[in-house]
């Protein structure tokens, strides 16, 4: 279980519990700082507050152990290298997770100048989906994606959150947010989170 | 050891050269007159006060003097690091980092040489040891800046990629490694096209003058290689130094990057 309590980041504050096997959907404006409250979770931008993976203090793991573990996507994957398989530690076994996500398979040895944004974000997402973290922060996932690819983004979410992973899935689509959230955490410009059932 | 000296009379028709780029400045319209007179007259000055204060550090041989001398010398080669950066640290490590690295470089090989090599006595005599420095200074400046330069810009344009780096559990290390590597690459650069080019392009200053002041051009040489090799080791290190701190201090304990460190960087 992943516990937020008093997570102040400029003028964000929140506190909130997230089970095992559950996806919350983060609702709100643009700007409103949804980016923020899930960098600040994972840890990647100095912030203050106390938060829990299983009762353990994120202070008390180093904080790549922690980010291997509550893992935050951007909405724009970044690369640090030329070639699309450098940014895997075992490319072969990504492949199955790659074509499921309509993806080429022959797209390893790709310079990443080749793909195409939506290509990117759901390559992004493989790779982080390799670490099988505990916590998914997940940042506008399918912004890039057409309904199709969309489609199966949230399948194969789906069946890692019946595995028992924990999910926070921040979209500006309700009719997303209704399907993949068991809650809403509507998030207000004065940096409260208010929270709904779909 | 024998050498034509100069009176300052011998320099008048030589300046006249410099009066005749201001009348073409004038004659041209290149609107260059005024910077050139201020230049020429910044240069005189300079030359001048710096000839009798070597004079004076000269004959006093005093480890004091010696020092505070250093000291400046360090202190305008730190002021010269920031200029020359596009963008710029925050607080105390703004002017801390390149000077405590080119003080570290340029002192100690400056030091080894003239413990090890030179030997002269006693062994911070002004004579040896403020020339020197100042060699090591001006080539370590330049591989410092340049790598801070390419460090701070290439951190703030490969944002995206250094933090997904981070944001998949890679340390800071691991993250920031290829910038790193590029940084110390640029930082490295000038100093070894210079050894390349040196004898074929360009005669060093510090030869030329040696051989204009009477020594063998054999000897001239194997001072000027005695000055490559420190210049080499010392901008190696003194680079590393500055582009490892910069990175250091461009990330935290938690492993984040931190780019509300750079002057003018919104913290996200």
């Amino acid at each position: 279980m992943l516990t937020v309590s008093g997570l102040k980041r400029l003028h964000i504050s929140v506190s909130f519990d997230l089970q095992d096997g559950e996806c919350v959907a983060l609702q709100g404006p643009s700007g409103v700082g949804k980016t923020l409250l899930l960098r600040s979770i994972a840890d990647l931008d100095p912030n203050e507050g106390a938060v829990k993976l299983d009762g353990t203090p994120r202070e008390a793991v180093p904080a790549p152990t922690w980010r291997k573990r509550v893992t935050y996507l951007a909405a724009e994957a970044g690369w640090w290298s030329d070639i699309v398989q450098e940014h895997f530690t075992a490319w072969d076994d990504a492949l199955p997770l790659v074509m499921r996500l309509g993806l080429p398979g022959d797209c390893g040895p790709w310079p990443v100048q080749r793909l195409s944004t939506g290509e990117r974000q759901r390559l992004g997402l493989v790779r982080g989906l390799m670490l099988r973290s505990r916590v998914l922060l997940l940042d506008e996932p399918t912004s890039a994606l057409d309904s199709a690819s969309a489609a199966a983004v949230e399948a194969l979410i789906a069946e890692r959150v019946a595995d028992g992973t924990s999910v926070i899935w921040s979209t500006h689509d309700d009719a997303q947010a209704g399907r993949v959230g068991s809650r809403i955490f509507a998030m207000s410009p004065d940096g409260n989170i208010k929270e709904s059932l779909p | 050891m024998t050498y034509i000296q100069l009176s300052y009379g011998d320099l008048i028709l030589p300046a006249l050269l410099v009066v005749m780029d201001g009348v073409l400045s004038l004659i041209l319209r290149l609107k260059l007159e005024k910077q050139l007179a201020i230049a020429t007259v910044r240069m005189v000055v300079q030359l001048v006060l710096v000839g009798y204060v070597l004079s004076f550090l000269f004959a006093a041989v005093s480890p004091i003097w010696t020092a505070l001398a250093a000291f400046i010398m360090v202190l305008f080669a730190s002021r010269e690091i920031v200029a020359r950066q596009k963008r710029r640290l925050t607080g105390v490590w703004k002017y801390g980092l390149g000077a405590t690295c080119t003080l570290l470089a340029a002192g100690t090989v400056t030091m080894f040489a003239l413990l090890t090599e030179l030997r002269p006595d006693p062994w911070y005599h002004p004579r040896y040891a403020l020339p020197l420095l100042g060699m090591m200074l001006g080539n370590t400046m330049t591989g410092i800046s340049l790598g801070l330069d390419v460090l701070t810009n290439s951190l703030v344009r490969e944002r995206a990629a250094v933090e997904a780096c981070l944001a998949l559990g890679g340390t800071r290390h691991e993250a920031l490694l290829p910038i790193i590597r590029d940084a110390l690459r640029s930082g490295f650069m000038p100093i070894m096209n210079s050894m390349a080019a040196i004898g074929l392009v360009s005669l060093p200053g510090m030869m030329t003058g040696q051989i204009l002041a009477g020594v063998e051009p054999v000897d001239a040489v194997k001072y000027q290689l005695l000055i490559m090799f420190l210049i080499a080791g010392g901008t190696g290190f003194g680079t590393l130094a500055a582009v490892l701190g910069g990175a250091r201090l461009l990330t935290d304990h938690r492993h984040r990057l931190r780019l509300d460190r750079i002057v003018g960087e919104p913290s996200i």
